[in-house]
């Protein structure tokens, strides 16, 4: 589903990304977990395709095809999705106009007709009540006023609609209580399938409890130093980052 | 100083003859035309060196003066009401003026609504109407050349007394359908009595894109506890030199709403000038400017608290692509007894791309020591962390700034309270960032 090969990455020559290689599958549930300053939001961010990152070297390859020659809104429409670690707001725009424009110019974008207004609002409800959302939310401007549980739970809704292939969660858990917490993981599970790939960013090991992963991998200075299974989080959040920080000094 | 002899530009030359030969057939006395033109005279057309035109200096946009045009044959003015758009779903009661003139048989005078008067102003020019007293409401205006032009060449208009409530809005649509350049003045003159309300719509618009210069002032003395919601559109063709003024007298307890939204011509400059002569007042003006291209449009406004108690709010959005220029003038006067005002001026300016212009000057001259005034002014381009959020969801760049620039107008249009004209003015908008893409 993604494979990065030997990404190098910067901005405003400060080196973030030092050849990363990273493959995730198809069904896939991968965690990247790491210290602060690691490299995590600028792997979530060259996926998703901001502009202010500089790609040196590498590729980011999607189904194989490569995403970097893409801009943001040709990545979404082939599939990939970045749930915002700072969702942000965006006065003037209410969240249900956002909603449509969004799935409408990516069902556009795949050749797909317009969804119909009862069908759109059909499809905002049932999500909406899963992740218990109150309708009106989606009234007001999108994320204006809104508590940061909101704007997790908001940005994993337009996940639940959008049925990206790609999933890429930038520390979601940050911000969020225990309530939320367990509302967010349970609408990320309900979109777990065989063919959809999640790659979940986090610091903690908390969230891997309710979103439980395939694989981890430790993130330092830029590179993936370690790969194991869902066990390698547990030790972290045993014995830290600072057996891999060292290979940050080195 | 006496003896010296300004040297006149053509423009202002053509004016001078245009006004000699037309001050005898214009309606009316020509005293108080010529007493306007005469000030006029003495300054000229104004330019940069004049604080007030420092950023749309007249006498540079305006090298040459159009004929003046004259009443429109049967057949123009139903050809030109027939291809009016602006605001045409918006059902109200139809006031039309073509190339300046009153179209007397679009109105029904033994049908008017409840609560509506109207006097064709050519007419009551002639005869001395008793109502002409009252035109000139702010007195400041008469200092104003734009406005002087205005009172020199006026040939129609209408006079409209609201006595009470009045359901349907009033739509005073002036379409320009001449095939070449004309000039046009007209003066519009709204009396809404002491507790009565009214919806005012404005449009302007050119059935062709010649480079007209239509010249508009619109006055209004609101009474106490009056509701007026005004709002104007500029769709001019985009060669038009369009110069507008309202000039508002508001009593006190009331609600007085206005908005100007431009949408069009080449060089606009609309002005208010608006006096709060009575305690609680409530003011809003607001204006949405959209400018492409080398367009140039200037806001200018100026309010005068002359009453305590009252509260004033101006919202001012402009929307510049290319090298288009914006220009906002902003004043809020409160004299020492107008304690307790409450006054808020904001302009902000979104340049979408680099060779555009905005110009803010905000001010405020308080003579009162327990008021609350605020002015604020921004200009910036469009938040690139908001782009990228917007076409992070898949939304294509063009629509993703169209849906920011949208949400950035919207704020200045929200307080449109005629849903049919809000939608409308969207639906403006809309139009507008199509024709960009």
């Amino acid at each position: 589903m993604l494979e990065i090969k030997n990404l190098v990455v910067q901005i405003e020559d400060k080196r973030i990304l030092n050849g990363l290689n990273l493959t995730v599958n198809k069904g896939e549930v991968a965690a990247i977990m790491g210290p602060n300053g690691s490299g995590k939001s600028t792997l979530s961010y060259v996926i998703a395709g901001k502009e202010d990152y500089e790609v040196l070297d590498g590729e980011i390859l999607l189904n194989g095809e490569n995403v970097l020659e893409m801009e943001p809104d040709q990545r979404a429409a082939a599939g990939v999705f970045l749930a915002f670690q700072y969702p942000l707001e965006i006065p003037g725009v209410a969240s249900m106009t956002f909603l449509k424009a969004t799935l409408n110019a990516q069902r556009k974008a795949r050749g797909e007709a317009e969804l119909t207004t009862p069908d759109f609002i059909k499809r905002v409800n049932a999500a909406a009540t899963q992740l218990e959302i109150p309708k009106d939310m989606l009234k007001r401007a999108l994320n204006v006023g809104f508590s940061g549980g909101e704007k997790k739970r908001m940005e994993i809704l337009q996940m639940a609609l959008l049925q990206p292939s790609f999933c890429i969660l930038d520390e979601t858990d940050s911000g969020l209580d225990i309530d939320a917490l367990r509302i967010v993981s349970e609408g990320v599970n309900a979109l777990r399938s065989q063919d959809r790939a999640f790659l979940v960013i986090t610091h903690y090991q908390r969230l891997l409890n309710h979103i439980v992963p395939d694989t981890v991998h430790v993130m330092s200075s830029g590179r993936i130093v370690k790969t194991g299974g869902k066990e390698l989080a547990l030790e972290l959040e045993a014995n830290g980052y600072a057996d891999y920080r060292e290979t940050e000094a080195a | 100083m006496a003896d010296v002899t300004l040297m006149k530009t053509p423009a202002e030359t053509a004016l001078a003859q245009a006004f000699e030969s037309a001050k005898t057939s214009l309606p009316g006395q020509t005293e108080s035309r010529a007493q306007a033109f005469e000030q006029f005279t003495q300054r000229g057309l104004p330019h940069r060196r004049v604080e007030e035109f420092k950023y749309t200096d007249l006498r540079a946009m305006m090298r040459e003066i159009a004929p003046f045009a004259g009443v429109p044959a049967a057949d123009e003015v139903k050809a030109a009401l027939a291809g009016a758009k602006a605001l045409a779903g918006v059902e109200a009661l139809q006031v039309p003026f073509v190339n300046g003139h009153f179209v007397r048989d679009a109105v029904d005078f033994h049908n008017l609504p409840e609560n509506v008067e109207i006097v064709p102003l050519a007419e009551a020019l002639a005869d001395g109407h008793e109502w002409l007293a009252r035109l000139s409401p702010v007195p400041w205006a008469n200092d104003n050349p734009v406005y002087q032009l205005n009172t020199s060449f006026m040939a129609d208009g209408v006079m409209i007394r609201i006595a009470g409530p009045v359901e349907a809005p009033v739509h005073l649509r002036f379409v320009t359908a001449a095939s070449s350049a004309v000039a046009t003045a007209t003066r519009i003159l709204v009396v809404v009595e002491e507790g009565a309300s009214v919806t005012l719509l404005e449009t302007h618009e050119s059935t062709n894109g010649a480079n007209h210069q239509p010249n508009d002032v619109i006055e209004m003395i609101a009474g106490d506890r009056t509701n007026v919601q005004h709002v104007r559109v500029n769709a001019e063709g985009d060669k038009a030199l369009a110069l507008s003024t309202l000039a508002a007298k508001i009593g006190g307890e009331a609600l007085f709403n206005s908005i100007n939204v431009v949408a069009g011509s080449a060089t606009s400059r609309h002005q208010v000038f608006a006096i709060l002569d009575g305690e609680n007042t409530n003011l809003r003006v607001n204006g949405a400017t959209m400018l492409k291209g080398t367009q140039h449009a200037d806001s200018t406004l100026v309010v005068e608290h002359a009453a305590p108690h009252c509260e004033s709010r101006e919202l001012f959005k402009t929307v510049i692509d290319n090298e288009a220029t914006g220009v906002f003038q902003g004043k809020i006067i409160v004299p020492h007894h107008a304690q307790k005002t409450d006054g808020r001026m904001m302009s902000a300016a979104l340049l979408l791309e680099e060779g555009g212009s905005m110009n803010n000057k905000p001010e405020l001259e308080i003579f009162a020591d327990d008021v609350q005034c605020a002015h604020g002014a921004t200009c910036g381009q469009l938040d690139e962390d908001l782009l990228f959020y917007l076409m992070a969801r898949g939304l294509p760049k063009k629509e993703a700034e169209s849906l920011l620039v949208q949400a950035f107008l919207g704020e200045a249009l929200e307080f449109v309270e005629n849903e049919a004209a809000r939608e409308a003015l969207v639906g403006t908008v809309e139009g507008w960032l199509k024709a960009r893409s």
